[in-house]
């Protein structure tokens, strides 16, 4: 028997949140912390928990797990699980809906605050717009992103000033763009960049690399804004 | 009971976020009419997310000779000649354009060294109307394909300025007086608040029901909720025995492994090591038709030559291809094999088996998107100010089989297709008339009674026991008798689905309701697919029957129309008429 | 953009550059001072005011004195941006901090120059 204690909150019936211990027999089987969930909303139909693929690519169960962030689809227990106890909270820094569902409009906010669409001002080809493998291999690392908000909720930036910091999965989306050579607005994606928190709130503490479920680096990105806007400004 | 709800208006709403409606909800916006797109999850968790291997299209970047005909031929050959063939027609020649298309938006396909999209051999293609060889035709990024696609349509979507009304559960459609569609009883999931939205023209774009079966790549969330809604209002689907299995799902997880696999090289192997497609179809081997390749498998599993302990399973394998194609070619599947089959491709085959995946009937419609109502084989009508499209339209452009790559392909072409449609119906003036209260009431009923339900069925058990039936008694072969006896055992669950237990009835973010209105849609489609699969009498594309195994072209050349009043199946013509060649003529399908 | 009117360039690179900058400076002034006071162990008041005397050194500094100011202005501006959510609280400490950094300034310059 596992047990394992959930973040529960409800806000018609709970005034505050709290932890509540479950039991579960996992059949002694590494199953993933998002099937114990799945096996736990058998016992408590009133449990709450985005989910979708299952398979670690649509990014919804993004949830804190045993202190990390990390998606509860590919994470099998025994990669957290320690004195057979599994502790499960919602991503911190944004706002609770309901026990492990957070509200993730802020988040959001900063993804589309960078203008997150190809731009280019020349008329369209006939035919795709022509881009060598590598030209193509610089967006590798950078469009895996998968908006799960691990990385973003992980970072003590973000969790200060959620309003003005993109925070790590905006800024790979940011440079996503710039390192795409079929985008045109390049000066326009920097102009709107060069403030004191968009980007320069980041400390490169690398919170954001040490989550990120698809082992991709927001850092090394971030590193690249700014030696781009170094470059425009010099 | 009357409730009173709160209403929206749009000219235009778009039921799903993934890939097809997306794609509409664009042409829409584009189009200038107030449109909304309601989706039960983030538009970027949809399952349109998860395909992996590309997009088919004739865009004859990795052979200038390319030409969207032949990949028209492998389309109706894979389907068994069961798919309509001026909407293939269409889909293949307008294909090119809606993958530019794409381009432009940002998808980050992979590329070739003149610059152009990368494509790749995929089963199914030919050249030259299958004279020619192995063709490679599927469009890629990675194996990450439908991710890209995904996100670059939402991208399209956040420039263009659609309305979202993300984390939007819809209920049923309200039907008016004269029996057109204006709109939907929807969820808002956040606050638990029901709202009846109101639109001219309802876009049903909800996906797949892959969860009917216990074993299955579809996502959580794919719970043919547009099938579900249809088949309430009575309204008839077809072709719903037509279920793909997909050869290569990770056994035991389910997950899903790129038929791209096959198509760079990789190959299955039997316990003793054995190539055995070659046996099953010496020209195209493993990137022969998805029916067919998984037909192989169970033969080899049954005829104990499966690997593992229990002998359930083949291998994939796909050492040989190095690690260096394996992790610039196929990096998602490498990532996927290790953390759910604990198995490194580099190293070790895949152990892989037939897992449902795609469901290739649905409510029909014509090529602009309009559902309609099947009168007779020959004769149908438009049901007015309703729309489908993706994989829960049934166009039909797959027919008894669908061909990989052509998925992603018939929701870009066929959403789109959807938007046009509507835009050029506004503004030759489309009305319906307002919903009264009562007709708003009808669509309330469903939701009432489960709201005030306060003992009867677990909605986990239910489940569970109809995801055991149809993976017992409808899986890739078939048979008459335990046919019959799934359908009974249908029967009796459709008294407990009817008589689910809420035992949640709070608003906010409120899953047991919403698992319990996807349950119910689960139940409608499964039946349908039941009742379908029990009375095709033959064995076509997907559909394989151990009793009838043979293709009967004189009586089922045929679309199936199941009509959800009188639980009967009926029987539609299949297109032969493209507009701009003859038709191909039904052939004995090898590969 | 987010625009800000408090921080020290208004420009998140110049800040970042300036951070920088101001702190190899008075990397190098901290080294030089502890080498210099290491090997001058019996240092006394006279030899003190040499040291500077010398233009050079004043130059110098002057130079790490206004990196200091600088440096402390944007790091604690950060700091009051990240923790002090109250916006009065927040003004008032950023006054104090900018307050501080004048005097200490213009302080130096009185001293090195002895004006």
């Amino acid at each position: 028997m596992l047990t394992v204690s959930i973040y529960r909150y409800h806000p018609e019936l709970d005034e505050k949140p709290y932890m509540q211990d479950f039991q579960v027999d996992t059949g002694g089987k590494d199953i993933m912390v998002l099937d114990v969930l799945n096996l736990l909303k058998i016992q408590d139909r009133s449990l709450a928990y985005r989910r979708s693929c299952r398979e670690g690519v649509c990014g919804s169960d993004g949830m804190n797990i045993n202190g990390t962030n990390g998606l509860a689809c590919i994470t099998p227990l025994s990669s957290v699980v320690k004195n057979n106890k599994l502790v499960l909270r919602p991503l911190p820094a944004l706002p609770v809906i309901r026990d492990l569902v957070i509200d993730m409009d802020q988040f959001y906010k900063q993804y589309e605050k960078i203008k997150p669409f190809l731009l280019n001002d020349t008329p369209a080809p006939g035919i795709e717009r022509l881009q060598s493998p590598e030209e193509r291999e610089k967006l590798d690392g950078l469009y895996e992103c998968i908006l799960c908000a691990c990385c973003s909720t992980a970072c003590p930036s973000f969790w200060w000033n959620p309003d003005r910091f993109i925070g790590p999965a905006g800024l790979l989306q940011a440079y996503r763009f710039l390192a795409d050579s079929r985008d045109t607005a390049t000066e326009e994606r920097l102009a709107g960049l060069d403030d004191p928190f968009s980007v320069f709130r980041c400390h490169g503490i690398m919170n954001c690399v040490t989550v990120c479920p698809k082992g991709l680096n927001p850092t090394k990105a971030i590193g690249h804004i700014r030696n781009m806007l170094m470059t425009r400004a010099t | 009971m009357s409730n009173i709800l709160r209403k929206m208006s749009y000219e235009a709403i778009v039921i799903g976020g993934g890939g097809a409606g997306m794609r509409a909800a664009l042409q829409l916006t584009e189009s200038g009419l107030k449109t909304a797109c309601i989706t039960k999850v983030f538009p970027t968790r949809s399952h349109t997310v998860s395909a992996q291997g590309g997009i088919t299209c004739a865009i004859a970047s990795n052979d200038p000779n390319d030409d969207w005909r032949w990949h028209m031929y492998d389309t109706v050959k894979g389907s068994d000649y069961i798919g309509d063939q001026d909407a293939i027609e269409y889909m293949c020649s307008v294909g090119p354009q809606a993958v530019f298309e794409l381009d432009h938006m940002g998808l980050p396909f992979s590329r070739t060294e003149e610059g152009r999209i990368y494509q790749r051999p995929f089963g199914g293609q030919s050249k030259n109307f299958g004279e020619g060889g192995q063709a490679a035709r599927t469009c890629a990024a990675a194996d990450r394909t439908g991710h890209a696609l995904l996100h670059a349509l939402y991208q399209g979507n956040l420039k263009g300025g659609t309305t979202f009304l993300n984390e939007w559960f819809a209920v049923d459609m309200v039907q008016n007086d004269d029996g057109a569609v204006v709109g939907v009883v929807a969820i808002c999931i956040e606050t638990g608040e029901t709202v009846y939205i109101e639109a001219k023209a309802t876009v049903l774009a909800t996906g797949g029901a892959g969860r009917i079966y216990q074993s299955t790549t579809n996502a959580l969330i794919n719970t043919g909720d547009g099938v579900g809604m249809g088949l309430r209002m009575g309204l008839p689907v077809q072709d719903m025995e037509m279920w793909q299995f997909h050869p290569t799902g990770i056994a035991g997880a389910g997950t899903l492994v790129t038929e791209g696999c096959r198509g760079e090289g990789g190959y299955l192997i039997n316990k003793d090591g054995e190539r055995f497609m070659e046996r099953y179809a010496p020209n195209a081997k493993d990137l022969a038709g998805r029916d067919v390749v998984a037909r192989s498998m169970v033969l080899e599993i049954l005829e104990g030559r499966g690997c593992g302990e229990n002998g359930d399973h083949v291998l994939l394998k796909l050492d040989h291809l190095g690690e260096e194609v394996l992790e610039s070619k196929l990096p998602g599947i490498c990532e996927l094999s290790r953390t759910f089959a604990h198995v490194d491709p580099v190293f070790e085959p895949v152990p892989v088996v037939p897992t449902c995946h795609y469901m290739m009937g649905g409510l029909p419609t014509n090529i602009g998107g309009q559902v309609l109502y099947p009168e007779s084989e020959s004769e149908t009508r438009v049901v007015d100010g309703l729309y489908a499209c993706g994989e829960v339209a049934c166009v039909s452009v797959h027919g008894a089989n669908r061909l990989g790559g052509n998925s992603l392909l018939d929701l870009v072409v066929f959403g789109r297709a959807a938007g046009i449609q509507i835009e050029k119906s506004m503004r030759e003036g489309y009305q319906s008339e307002a919903a009264s209260q009562a007709n708003v009431d009808a669509a309330m009923v469903r939701l009432n009674t489960l709201n005030n339900s306060e003992s009867g069925e677990s909605i986990s058990e239910v489940r569970e026991e109809l995801q055991k039936t149809m993976q017992l008694y409808f899986g890739v072969f078939r048979e008459g008798d335990s046919m019959q006896k799934g359908l009974e055992l249908l029967r009796e669950l459709r008294i407990k689905v009817s008589n689910l237990h809420l035992q949640d009835k709070t608003g906010a973010f409120n899953t047991d309701r919403i698992e319990a209105l996807e349950l119910q849609n689960l139940f409608e489609v499964a039946f349908a697919t039941a009742i379908s699969a029990e009375q095709r009498k033959e064995s076509r594309g997907a559909h394989a029957r151990n009793d009838f195994t043979v293709r009967d072209d004189e009586n089922w050349l045929k679309h199936s129309v199941y009509y959800p009043l009188e639980e009967r199946l009926g029987k539609r013509d299949v297109n032969f008429s493209p507009k701009t060649m003859e038709a191909f003529p039904p052939k004995i399908r090898t590969y | 953009m987010v625009t800000t009117v408090t921080s020290y360039g208004r420009s998140g690179l110049s800040d970042w550059l300036v951070q920088r900058v101001s702190a190899v400076i008075l990397a190098v002034y901290s080294i030089f001072m502890v080498l210099y006071l290491l090997l001058n162990p019996q240092i006394d008041f006279v030899q003190w005011s040499a040291l500077f005397s010398g233009t050079g050194m004043r130059i110098f500094s002057l130079m790490a004195l206004l990196s200091l100011g600088a440096h402390c202005w944007i790091g604690l501006w950060s700091v009051s941006t990240d923790y002090l959510k109250h916006f009065a609280v927040r003004f008032v400490f950023q006054m104090v901090v900018g307050l501080l950094m004048f005097i200490y300034t213009i302080w130096g310059v009185q001293l090195l120059w002895g004006l």
